[in-house]
């Protein structure tokens, strides 16, 4: 029994102004595959009277919170803030799956989810001539876990430094006293530790006088813009500055990309941040390269799979990832690269690609890889 | 000679509305005892015949020559308590009331601190009270005609219901025909009737009418003047021209919500995704096809840009249940093997008549889903919905041929230039504001101004029609009695304290303030001033007051709020003044 | 305008309520005569009955009220109260009207409506005031509420014990108490006849009689009561001054059930009685504004909240933590000392059994009783709901079969306030139409002679 008091916790999330009209289980990329309905939940949780049980809700743990439910919902209730709420609950009764635990607690400890030592969460930039960031440094790019210590992940920071370098951009990295931005942590439903890790990270910014900020993942980008205090340093994702600096030609293109491309629109930073065109603005700047849309493009695009904790989750159905129909669908336009720009999606998209043993047809990369390869 | 207030004073219970929160008569003893007072009393309902009466006998017979009402905002019933005293001879200027509801027992907790404050705000009315002077109520003569904004069908219905009252009627409308959206309909609900047959005698009978003048191609480009004295500039071309009237009504109209701005619905992508508006369009040929084949599969969708407050549109436009209704009827009469699903919220088939359409509707095979639908996507030559029917519990994936988008109604395009021009509120949905929702639903804030049709909010034919004859009654009135009465709390200026500045005309948003000729000194026009106080305000020398808020009243006012006394040379002898012409 | 001596038309209005009223007002603000015909002691009609209106939550009172003292002192209105118009006859800008002025008992000029009659008299406390929808008593002799226009008492025959029995004891306790003399048993009805230009019908409605949904314990159980009566119970004016109380107890779980003869083939009310939703809404905030710790059921087939400002104030009452469940109750049942509602909720996919302690049933809006005499009267057709019908459905929703003759109000269909206001805004110019054009045949007639 998981028992929550569900009386209190409808009114927290101001679920009595729900009018069940379905918009969210209409659009929940995971009631593709799950038995995940919000608002049968939802529904569920204002009929309850006192007692709730949240055992018999496995698929609670299938949100990626995308947050198409909360983006199109008519009366701005937000049922991906009410299953991570839900989330909050069970993890302060202990029960949580063992991966999640795993990765709660090695960023309590390591500061990343991923169990790596922090000695080496620099590592990746050692020969690349980074400077680490002090203050009066214009911009802080701040990497994030997965490009710091996943190998595919390292190479998309990789090619950022080399853009941005390139670029004439005044910036420097943290190295090993970079920590966690606690995005997933908050999403896992673990709100004690994400308080600390917020609270940890801005003091370190306010004492090291960040005023500037981009990131490789739209996943830091929104937790850092939308969640974190405002305290007037200005928050932005790589491709926001790479496209501006593209339109002030402070870089140009000297080689061509001479391919047929789609570009999935990562949830975190389309549907959640409204930042459809600049990655498109980035794209259609390099030459050779024919931007083609996918039908799921912009507000319609369809979630990997890979957000609200899912890196660690298996989940409901695990042998058909959404990020499979993806490839599909990228592959139906004819393309022959996926284009990308955030760690999650490329490493969900590259893994369902080699799942499906399309390496031949198409590949999977993230802007950063392709605007450097044709610097 | 020295005037003598001989005040009286009523606070009103308003049932319990005020009486639950503040000590009635607590708040009429400590009003027995302030200075001028003469009587103070409680009562249950001021504003009814008997509390009326009550104050009406006692200026009678206690010779009361000033009077306070504490109740509610003077909004309500400032003109019902003037009208009272004025019956038995008192100058309506002499009453004051003090807010004792919007502005004290509605707002705060019964308590002693809530009974305090009435009696702070009683006791500062009164003090404004002894001050009071009379004023004269003075009436202009009305030009006899009216002026129709907008030729759909509320301003048809308008401008021929003035017409043939007796008085001319100018109709202006910007487009080159006249019938507005009505007039691009094919059929209406719930009697399927062709609309071609409903609007044409009327747009016949009012470009025919010999007191109508009808001016397409046209445009309201300037107002001046006042209720009965409307000075309206119409642009046709190049030419403007000024035409005098002494009512006018806003008949605007709506525009359909913008699909593309949903899209996740694909409208302007997919060709198979149409609005109502485009359909009404495409039924009207009488052969429904879409890309060259009679569709198959029709879907329509429900509240698209109402009830959405991710949008900012959290209204509900009333008519697109039925507009659907009538639609999806149209299909299975069009394309008889059709299969036709709507996919809605709440049916709001309210009424007259229908319900029963609605019932007639399903009876003809249509099919009703709940389910608000999330969005739609290609599937080869088809397109599909995807929403969750939530009635069965389960998302849903509904394959179409075509795809009706029941598009809301916003505001029309130059609404806020109209609400400009006019000084026109809105509602926080954009549309214009009435005076009163309940029971003032065609009157404006600006006197002489009235409301017809979709402009006002959304809604079907005959609540157009029904609104638009209620705006004409309302601006016949006027008309037919020949006068209206004309602010008397107006600006006056102190000539001898008066530089000349131009201070106060810069402010002044209704133009009633300008330079004598020769004598130096500003002049306020007494039928264009409305009594706002700006002028006063700004002066920098305090030459100018606003009647019935003098310096001296407001002052005295503070003073008791804030029980502090002004130094002696700021105030002004007391005195009864003649009445002020 | 007008030569002075010349007559000036006039108009007929029945029925005082808030489309009465309104029609009323416009026309004589016009400068026309006004007859305004009501049967009940005082104008008011079906809004004087309500506590709060949606969606502003405005006191119905307050802005009821300075609209009838307007028309009880407009000099252009002549107010014949507990009166009935007999028969209307002639044509368009001739028509004579007869009216019945029935005996209230009371001499109106000496009576200063100080109720000293009414708390003397033997029935004090012990009739059922219609006015409270039965939820509370009255005397024999009677003003339906504080605020009447005009505030005179009358004598109710059908309760009065001298009037039904021919004997009241020994002394009229009426007569006694009354310091002005104004009780009279002498009064007879009284005739008058008039000649008017024009007819506007507003007669109003009646509410479906809940007995007939027995299953949901109408009449059976005192749990359960209809929407007007929880109106009077939520009223200051009402006969618990406001406190939503049933036997002294303040409920603590409400549940409302929706279409309780709208929407009803089976009853012969299909029609949608278009107000309900938004009353049961308004309701609904009541309730929790003035219920401490009170949990509120709202089912619901459909949520019409169709109107300006509706679908914001269903937000507002859904925040406040009203429950809306999709689901018409099937029926109402006893379960100890609380009433249980059976329904489905179709969202859920479940049965539910919700407990109650106050069940209200949101009843339709239906014509008047005697709406046929009154269509027979004056020629009117009815349509099948036995609303008045309006000459067309579209394009003339005021005029009624019959040339001259308007309607104004729920007499035609169902409507809320500011729906009224408008539609009797709309018949008061149809009939200012006919008016100004009667008067311009008046004047050259008159001139001519």
């Amino acid at each position: 029994m998981l028992q929550i008091e569900s009386r209190p916790f409808a009114r927290d999330h101001d679920l009595f102004a729900c009018v069940q009209c379905g918009k969210c289980t209409g659009g929940c990329p995971m009631t593709l595959k799950t038995k995940l309905n919000p608002r049968s939940l939802i529904l569920r949780l204002l009929t309850a009277g006192d007692g709730f049980d949240l055992e018999p809700f496995p698929e609670l743990w299938d949100c990626t919170t995308c947050s198409t439910c909360a983006t199109r919902c008519p009366k701005q209730v937000s049922p991906m803030e009410t299953i991570i709420g839900l989330r909050s609950a069970i993890v302060e009764k202990g029960h949580v799956h063992p991966n999640v635990k795993t990765a709660l607690e090695s960023t309590f400890r390591h500061g990343n989810p991923l169990s790596m030592p922090r000695e080496q969460r620099g590592a990746w930039a050692a020969d690349l001539g980074v400077k680490h960031y002090t203050a009066g440094t214009a911009y802080l790019y701040y990497v994030g876990c997965t490009p710091s210590y996943d190998p595919r992940g390292q190479k998309v920071a990789q090619a950022l430094v080399a853009l941005f370098s390139k670029g004439g951009v005044d910036f420097g990295i943290l190295g090993n006293d970079e920590n966690c931005c606690g995005s997933e942590v908050r999403r896992l439903g673990e709100a004690g530790l994400f308080e600390m890790v917020v609270e940890d990270n801005t003091g370190a910014y306010k004492e090291l006088g960040v005023t500037k900020m981009f990131t490789t993942s739209p996943h830091c980008y929104n937790v850092y813009r939308n969640e974190y205090p405002k305290n007037g340093m200005q928050v932005q994702h790589y491709t926001q500055v790479l496209a501006g600096l593209v339109a002030e030609k402070k870089i140009t293109f000297s080689g061509s990309l001479d391919k047929t491309v789609t570009y999935h629109d990562p949830c975190y930073l389309g549907k959640h941040n409204g930042i459809f065109d600049e990655p498109r603005a980035v794209l259609k700047a390099i030459p050779g390269l024919k931007l083609v849309e996918m039908d799921r493009s912009r507000e319609k695009s369809l979630c990997c799979e890979g957000g609200g904790g899912r890196m660690w989750l298996e989940g409901t159905n695990p042998a058909s990832r959404l990020a499979r129909m993806r490839v599909q669908e990228a592959v139906e336009t004819g393309a022959q690269i996926l284009a990308t720009a955030c760690p999650f999606c490329v490493l969900m998209l590259d893994e369902a690609v080699k799942n499906l043993n399309l390496e031949e047809k198409i590949r999977v990369m993230d802007i950063a890889e392709m605007a450097a390869q044709a610097l | 000679m020295a005037f003598t207030p001989r005040i009286g004073v009523y606070i009103c219970h308003c049932g319990i509305n005020i009486a639950a929160t503040v000590d009635v008569k607590a708040v009429a003893a400590n009003a027995a005892g302030l200075p001028g007072v003469v009587v103070s009393r409680e009562y249950t309902y001021m504003c009814s015949d008997p509390g009326q009466g009550l104050i009406q006998n006692d200026i009678r017979e206690l010779n009361l020559n000033r009077v306070v009402v504490a109740s509610c905002s003077p909004r309500m019933h400032e003109p019902t308590f003037r009208a009272a005293v004025s019956q038995v001879g008192l100058n309506p200027y002499c009453f004051e009331m003090a807010n004792i509801r919007e502005q004290c027992s509605w707002v705060h907790p019964a308590g002693e601190l809530t009974t305090h404050k009435a009696m702070q705000l009683v006791a500062s009315a009164v003090a404004k009270a002894a001050l009071l002077q009379p004023l004269e109520q003075r009436r202009a003569s009305v030009t006899p005609a009216a002026l129709i904004m907008g030729g759909g069908i509320a301003g048809l219905q308008a401008a021929l219901d003035i017409g043939e009252a007796g008085f001319e009627v100018s109709l202006v409308e910007r487009s080159p025909a006249l019938g507005g959206h009505v007039a691009q309909l094919h059929r209406t609900f719930p009697t399927l009737e062709a609309t071609a047959d409903l609007i044409q005698p009327l747009i016949d009978r009012v470009t025919q009418h010999p007191r109508i003048r009808v001016l397409t191609g046209s445009e309201v480009v300037g107002l001046g003047g006042f209720v009965g004295n409307f000075k309206v500039s119409v642009r046709q071309g190049e030419e403007t021209s000024e035409i005098a009237v002494g009512t006018i009504v806003v008949a605007t109209g709506f525009e359909a919500f913008d699909a593309s701005r949903k899209p996740e619905l694909g409208y302007g992508q997919y060709p198979q995704v149409i609005t109502t508006a485009d359909f009404e369009r495409l039924s009207a040929s009488g052969d429904l096809q879409v890309s060259g084949k009679k569709p198959q599969r029709v879907v329509f969708i429900q509240c698209v840009g109402s009830r959405d407050q991710a949008l900012g549109n959290p209204y509900c436009s009333r008519v697109c249940c039925m507009v659907s209704a009538k639609q999806a009827r149209l299909v299975r009469d069009l394309v008889p093997e059709a299969e036709v699903n709507v996919f809605y919220m709440d049916v709001r088939a309210y009424g007259k008549g229908f319900e029963e359409f609605y019932d007639e509707v399903r009876k003809s095979g249509v099919i009703y889903r709940r389910g608000n639908p999330s969005e739609i996507l290609r599937r080869g030559e088809r397109v599909v919905v995807r929403a969750e029917d939530t009635l069965l519990g389960q998302p849903v994936e509904v394959e179409a041929d075509l795809v009706v988008l029941a598009v809301g109604m916003t505001p029309s395009r130059g609404t806020d230039v109209v609400a400009g021009l006019f000084k026109l509120a809105r509602s926080s949905d954009g549309f214009f504001m009435e005076a009163h929702p309940k029971l003032r639903p065609v009157e404006t804030s600006m006197a002489g101004i009235f409301l017809a049709g979709a402009c006002q909010g959304p809604k079907d034919i005959p609540e157009a029609i029904t609104q638009a004859r209620a705006a004409a009654a309302a601006a016949m009135i006027p008309l037919m009695r020949g006068t209206v009465p004309v602010e008397a709390a107006i600006s006056s200026v102190e000539e001898e304290m008066c530089a000349g500045c131009g201070q106060c005309a810069s402010l002044c948003t209704f133009g009633a303030l300008s330079l004598h000729p020769t004598r130096g000194v500003m002049t306020v026009n007494g039928v264009l001033c409305q009594g706002c106080g700006a002028c006063a305000t700004a002066c920098p020398s305090g030459a100018i007051s606003l009647k019935h808020f003098t310096f001296d009243q407001v002052m005295a006012q503070l003073e008791v709020v804030s029980g502090w006394a002004a130094p002696v040379a700021a105030r002004q002898p007391r005195e009864e003044q003649a009445i002020e012409a | 305008m007008t030569a002075p001596e010349a007559p000036k038309p006039a108009a007929l209005i029945i029925g005082g309520g808030i489309a009465g009223i309104q029609s009323a007002l416009d026309i004589a603000d016009a400068g026309f005569k006004v007859y305004l015909v009501e049967r009940s002691p005082s104008i008011g009609g079906r809004m004087s009955q309500l506590d709060k209106t949606f969606p502003t939550l405005d006191c119905s009172a307050c802005i009821l009220t300075p609209k009838m003292v307007d028309a009880g002192r407009h000099p252009n209105i002549e107010l014949l109260t507990y009166s009935e118009v007999t028969g209307v006859t002639g044509q368009p800008g001739a028509f004579h009207a007869c009216i019945k002025k029935k005996p209230r008992y009371v001499d109106v000029d000496k009576c200063s409506g100080c109720g000293l009659c009414a708390q003397a008299c033997r029935l004090t406390g012990k009739v059922r005031s219609d006015f409270n929808a039965g939820m509370g008593k009255r005397a024999a002799v009677y003003v339906p509420f504080p605020q009447a226009v005009p505030l005179k008492y009358t004598v109710d025959p059908n309760e009065c014990i001298f009037l039904t029995r021919g004997v009241c004891g020994k002394t009229f306790k009426c007569k006694d108490a009354c310091t002005a003399g104004a009780i009279n048993f002498d009064q007879k009805e009284e005739f008058v006849e008039v000649d008017v230009a024009t007819v506007i019908n507003a007669t109003g409605f009646d509410v479906f009689d809940a007995t007939r949904r027995p299953e949901l314990g109408y009449g059976v159980y005192p749990e359960v009561i209809t929407t007007l009566e929880f109106e009077r119970l939520a009223s200051a004016s009402g006969p618990t001054a406001g406190r939503i109380s049933l036997n002294g107890t303040l409920p603590t779980r409400v549940v409302f059930i929706p279409c309780v003869g709208s929407r009803d083939a089976g009853l012969d009310a299909p029609w949608c009685s278009r107000v309900c939703c938004m009353a049961v809404a308004k309701q609904a905030h009541l309730a929790h504004d003035r219920l401490p710790g009170v949990e509120i059921t709202v089912f619901y087939i459909d949520v019409r909240a169709f109107g300006k400002g509706f679908e914001e104030f269903y937000d507002r009452v859904r925040h406040e933590g009203v429950l809306y469940r999709k689901g018409l109750p099937s029926e109402v049942l006893r379960r100890g000392d609380h009433l249980v509602v059976r329904a489905e909720d179709m969202l859920l996919g479940e049965m539910v059994d919700v407990e109650a302690d106050l069940v209200v049933l949101a009843v339709g809006m239906a014509p008047r009783k005697d709406a046929t005499q009154v269509a027979e009267m004056l020629h009117l057709r009815q349509d099948e709901s036995g609303f008045f019908a309006e000459d067309h459905p579209k394009v003339r929703p005021v005029e009624s079969s019959q040339p001259g003759i308007f309607l104004a109000g729920c007499c035609q269909g169902p409507k809320d306030i500011p729906d009224t206001v408008a539609h009797a805004k709309a018949a008061a110019s149809a009939a200012m139409i006919l008016l100004a054009q009667t008067e311009k045949a008046m004047v050259t007639s008159y001139a001519a002679n």
